[in-house]
């Protein structure tokens, strides 16, 4: 049989177990250790993590959770209230587009319908929804591969997704 | 007895403060202002319907089943979340309240399995507030979108959690954080997505420790025991002492069916219980298996010579055997030829019997217990310092500490329950110091940080108490007033400490302790507040064990640290009954009560009630046992419930001992490592089967009930009289509770002990007497049991286990959580799932050149024995320093540690022995690996 350590070794004061990729462990590392002493520094740390790596990965975690002498499942709980803080690297095209209602009034749910079915027919692109960006008086209002974009047209948001039509 | 179903308050009583008088429902009830408006209605006997509420939780409002209306307030509050405030009226049945509670009740069973006949539980919180509040429809239909089609998680080998059940209502959630502390669960996702979870993973692979918290808090049937699942649910309840760790859990043994046919469905922390308050863990919750083990021995079996096979025989001849031998023996080789050692496993009914059949059928004094091992120091320095051998405080005495200062002791590992405790009051701020080479959970885990970790060297404990002391008494931190009036003239100590040679600048070589970080955690030693002392056997099993215990003892009183709630000097015990088994004079010196043989005053209570001759000198300790019975004196020994061949150090000797003996009786219950050199053997009887009482760390003796008859025909006390009776002295008594009632007759401390007031009152710490006639929490107040406290001055002697060329690393060892020391129980459980075998802990720095890396085989060898284990390279040990259990019998870490002894009390050095560790060749590790795997597979 195979020698099995006591699970607990895994956790709590034990350091995590190597990750996959040690570089990006190491980078996560550097950037929740800016943070430590901070009020609520968990939330920031997340956001620092998607930036910089475009995601949240499973082996983020234990190095996020050891940093701040969380529970792995702390951090798990927080990461997946949010779905901003997505679990997979992000494709090339991501279209994210507002269903609220002041946008549903000036066209939103067409430009959502063409968006969706473009991008069954392209490949690494991604269409989200989100309800409200505070941009209502400029509707129909999205985010185009991380920035904000007002007065939105079927244009605007087929063209980037045509780009990776299969 | 039926099912044992205690009330539920909703939320945690509050202490003290002012009366709320509240009128609830026309009901008057006056309660301590804060407490919340649903706990009141119940005091009241009103109950208002709840799911995500509980007494042992903080109110978390999230179920919004327990509304109610509060006259002149606006809309429908939860009362868990609603405190009481004075002349409040309150509604629970108001119409709008009974219909928005409908409603809420309606969404919860929407996407609820609809059959309760489908539960394991067959009835649950959910089911009983469905009939409550009265749904028998729900508008919404059951045909949406749900969550009953989620996959079980049954990894964990004792609990199921099953995701269709669960109302996400979070009481696991929190009793993992608030009365476990581990944290492992959390609600994943949002809204309707939300979902309980071990961190995304499922339970085996979590950080989950097993508990059982969760479960026990679960209002439905999301998370239940496998065994309700496999056998049902329990018909009635015993209420009982757990038999593992000192910490002493009351358990509600919730069983099927009666007599022999009696069936331990599960173990249920008892919330009255006065050491656990309804917390558990893995251990006392769920491994109690071993009790029905097929190992178990039923029958008592004899052999002529240890080569032979066991022959079954009846007691009435396995008795005489024992009597015959033993007379025979004490015959050709004198009345000193025999001995017993008694087991800290055992009631202290049991313990008593022992001694009794040793001092008075024996007629010597060759009677030790296995505290010789593990807390004899703790007995001898903190009599010499304060006048008893006992702990202090309660355990409840750690929620007024404002500083812990916690010396080799591994709480989360050995004494989970009162971890939990400990660190439930580190998050409320305490602050901890912990002295131990390893980084234990305690120095660094979930929501818990230590503010100093001092990392003392094995063996130099007593540099490292003197450091602290010295750091105390040259920087003015002491307090003089307590000295002067609760203290012999302390001035020799003080100027001993003060001198430079112990200095923290001084002794850091030696204890590997920085020395400003030795100062700064002398000073918030000193200066913290309340400042309490938790110690294990990283204190006692070192040659300057009593010393050390001495040297705490030292710090305590310098710093006035004594004599009220908060404070104190407290030894963790290690096993259930290890003090009682003290209390109950099993060492070779002392009569019941810690008084020495040689006072007159004391035999003769014992002399004239037994109508026997005690002898005034002391006995034989296990050591000189061994020793004698090595050097052809000592020929015949009764070992009860104790593994000296795989629990005591520097196994070769004990086995040479064992083999030179005539006759060895081994009562246990199962074929042990020392029943392979036993002539006799007779079956005990386990923890489910005893009838007595256990006495914890705290000096609390609990009630251990019977949940079923003794599977071997006789008790174990009983089997002892027998054996007495056929020696020629006569022993007999009808039940325990006439020991229990010789006991009080006879020692001072136990006066008011007997079992119609322990059944009366729950528990009672000892001393029990007139002057405290419902026990002592809290000891030494106003003065110390001796009258002023002693000051020892304690001299730092370096061990002469050195490490060496040949040797260059020191090993220590210590528990598990999984695992109970030599394993004879866990191992024969599901815990062996998590700890499948003895793990050596080597830092990155020793293993590196080594060519050790995690999963290798390595040999471990001292300057007496070498064995086999795997290797775990692991920061948490400091480098020269390796760590390891010593649960499993194919490595037997004792095989490897030496005969050197604490000067006072020959408690083994267990702590520090100086190794090599190496790794082996390919066909070592395939052997070693080979024997793990049938080991594991013979307990299972």
């Amino acid at each position: 049989m195979s020698p099995k350590t006591d699970r607990r070794q895994a956790s709590g004061a034990a350091p995590p177990r190597p990750p996959a990729d040690a570089a990006r462990a190491d980078a996560v590392r550097t950037i929740a250790t800016q943070y430590v002493g901070d009020r609520g520094p968990l939330l920031p740390i997340l956001h620092s993590v998607l930036e910089h790596h475009g995601y949240i990965a499973d082996d983020d975690i234990p190095v996020i959770a050891e940093v701040l002498n969380l529970s792995r499942a702390d951090v798990h709980g927080v990461v997946s209230f949010y779905p901003d803080f997505r679990r997979t690297p992000p494709p090339a095209v991501r279209v994210v587009l507002c269903r609220g209602e002041a946008c549903q009034s000036v066209g939103a749910e067409d430009l959502y319908a063409a968006a969706r079915s473009a991008a069954a027919r392209a490949d690494d692109v991604e269409v989200g929804e989100v309800f409200c960006l505070g941009n209502c008086a400029l509707g129909p209002s999205g985010v185009v591969n991380g920035q904000l974009r007002g007065r939105l047209t079927t244009a605007d948001v087929l063209a980037p997704l045509h780009r990776r039509q299969r | 007895m039926t099912l044992i179903v205690e009330p539920d308050y909703g939320t945690p009583a509050v202490r003290g403060g002012a009366d709320a008088r509240v009128t609830i429902d026309g009901r008057e009830i006056t309660v301590p202002a804060g407490t919340s408006v649903l706990r009141a209605a119940k005091e009241a006997g009103i109950d208002i319907p709840k799911l995500c509420a509980t007494d042992s939780l903080k109110a978390f409002g999230s179920c919004r089943l327990c509304l109610v209306e509060v006259e002149g307030a606006r809309g429908t509050p939860a009362s868990c979340t609603t405190p009481c405030a004075d002349g409040m009226v309150v509604s629970t049945q108001s119409e709008q309240v009974v219909e928005v509670r409908r409603g809420v009740m309606e969404l919860y069973l929407s996407d609820h399995p609809t059959s309760c006949a489908g539960c394991a539980r067959g009835n649950c919180e959910m089911q009983d507030l469905a009939h409550q509040v009265g749904v028998d429809t729900v508008r919404y239909g059951l045909g949406g979108v749900s969550h009953l089609a989620e996959p079980a998680d049954t990894t964990n080998p004792y609990f199921a959690y099953e995701p269709s059940a669960c109302i996400v209502c979070s009481r696991c959630v929190r009793a993992c954080g608030e009365i476990q502390g581990t944290f492992a669960l959390t609600v994943q996702g949002r809204g309707f997505d939300s979902r309980i979870t071990p961190g995304g993973t499922d339970f085996l692979s979590s950080e989950c420790v097993s508990c059982g918290a969760c479960v026990q808090a679960c209002p439905t049937d999301a998370l239940t025991e496998k065994s309700v699942i496999d056998l049902g649910m329990p018909s009635r309840s015993v209420l009982t002492t757990c038999a593992y760790c000192g910490v002493g859990c009351s358990f509600k043994a919730e069983v099927r069916g009666s007599g022999s046919e009696s069936r331990v469905v599960r173990m249920m922390p008892w919330k009255d219980g006065g050491a656990n308050e309804g917390h558990s863990c893995v251990k006392g919750r769920f491994a109690y298996g071993y009790a029905s083990h097929r190992d178990r021995q039923l029958h008592p079996m004899v052999r002529d010579t240890i080569g032979e096979e066991w022959r079954v025989v009846s007691w009435d001849e396995a008795i005489r055997r024992v009597a015959e031998g033993f007379r025979s023996l004490q015959g050709r080789f004198g009345a000193g030829a025999i001995g017993a050692i008694s087991s800290s496993r055992c009631t202290n009914e049991e313990v008593y019997v022992v001694q009794k059949m040793v001092r008075a059928a024996f007629g010597n004094n060759n009677v030790d217990t296995c505290a010789r091992v593990c807390h004899s120091p703790t007995g001898f320095g903190l009599g010499q310092a304060f006048g008893t051998s006992a702990g202090t405080q309660d355990f409840a005495s750690v929620d007024d500490c404002d500083v812990i200062l916690l010396v080799g002791a591994n709480p989360t590992d050995a004494h989970p329950v009162f971890a939990s405790r400990m660190k439930r009051r580190l998050r409320e701020g305490a602050r901890i110091i912990v002295a131990d080479p390893r980084r234990i959970d305690l120095v660094r885990s979930p929501h818990v940080e230590a503010a100093h970790h001092l990392p003392v060297r094995p063996g130099t404990n007593v540099a490292f108490v003197n450091a602290m002391a010295h750091v105390i008494v040259t920087e003015g931190l002491h307090d003089v007033d307590f000295l002067r009036e609760r203290c012999e003239d302390a001035s020799d100590y003080l100027t001993f400490i003060a001198g430079a040679e112990h200095s923290p600048e001084a002794t850091a070589d030696v204890t590997g302790i920085p020395a400003e970080e030795l100062r700064a955690a002398a000073r918030l030693y000193a200066t913290g507040g309340n400042a309490g002392i938790y110690y294990g056997l990283g204190v006692t099993e070192h040659s300057q064990g009593s010393t050390m215990v001495m040297g705490l003892a030292n710090l305590a009183m310098l710093t006035g640290n004594l004599g009220r709630e908060g404070v104190g000097v407290n030894p963790l015990r290690g096993q259930n009954n290890v003090q009682g088994s003290c209390d109950m004079g099993s060492f070779p010196h002392e009569l019941p009560g810690y008084r020495h043989v040689s006072r007159e005053d004391v035999r003769a209570i014992y002399d004239d009630l037994w109508g026997v001759r005690i002898s005034p000198h002391p006995g034989l300790r296990i050591p000189n046992m061994f020793d004698s019975a090595v050097g052809g004196t000592f020929k015949g020994l009764f070992v009860q419930g104790e593994d000296i061949a795989q629990s005591d150090p520097n196994t070769a000797h004990v086995e040479s001992a064992l083999k030179s003996m005539e006759l060895v009786v081994v009562q246990d219950l199962f074929l042990n490592e020392t029943a392979r050199f036993a002539h006799v053997f007779l079956p005990g009887t386990s923890f489910l089967e005893k009838d007595g009482t256990f006495t914890n760390a705290e000096r609390r003796i609990n009630r251990v009930r019977p949940v079923m008859p003794s599977p071997t025909g006789k008790d174990e006390w009983e089997i002892v009289c027998d054996i007495a009776t056929a020696m020629g002295y006569p022993m007999s008594y009808a039940q325990p509770s006439e020991i229990m009632a010789e006991i009080a007759s006879t020692t001072p401390t136990f006066a008011g002990v007997s079992f119609e007031r322990l059944d009366a009152e729950g528990s009672m710490q000892w001393p029990v007497n007139d002057a405290a006639p419902h026990g002592t929490p809290t000891m030494h107040i106003g003065q110390f049991v001796r009258g002023l406290g002693h000051l020892a001055t304690t001299h730092y002697v370096p061990t002469t286990e050195v490490t060496g060329h040949r040797y260059p690393l020191v090993l220590t060892t210590g528990r598990i959580l999984s695992q109970y020391n030599v394993g004879a129980q866990t191992r024969r459980t599901a815990n062996s799932t998590w700890h499948p075998q003895d793990i050596l802990e080597i830092h990155p720095a020793d293993a590196e050149p080594r060519g050790i890396s995690s999963g290798d085989v390595v040999e471990l060898t001292s300057r007496v024995g070498s064995t086999h284990l795997t290797a775990e390279v692991s920061e948490r040990m400091p480098p020269g320093v390796v760590y390891t259990t010593f649960h499993h019998p194919v490595t037997g870490a004792n095989v490897v540690t030496t005969e050197n002894s604490d000067w006072a009390t020959n408690c083994p050095e267990y702590k520090v022995t100086a190794v090599q560790v190496t790794v082996v060749t390919e066909t070592v590790r395939a052997a070693y690996e080979e024997s793990v795997a049938t080991a594991t597979g013979s307990v299972r």
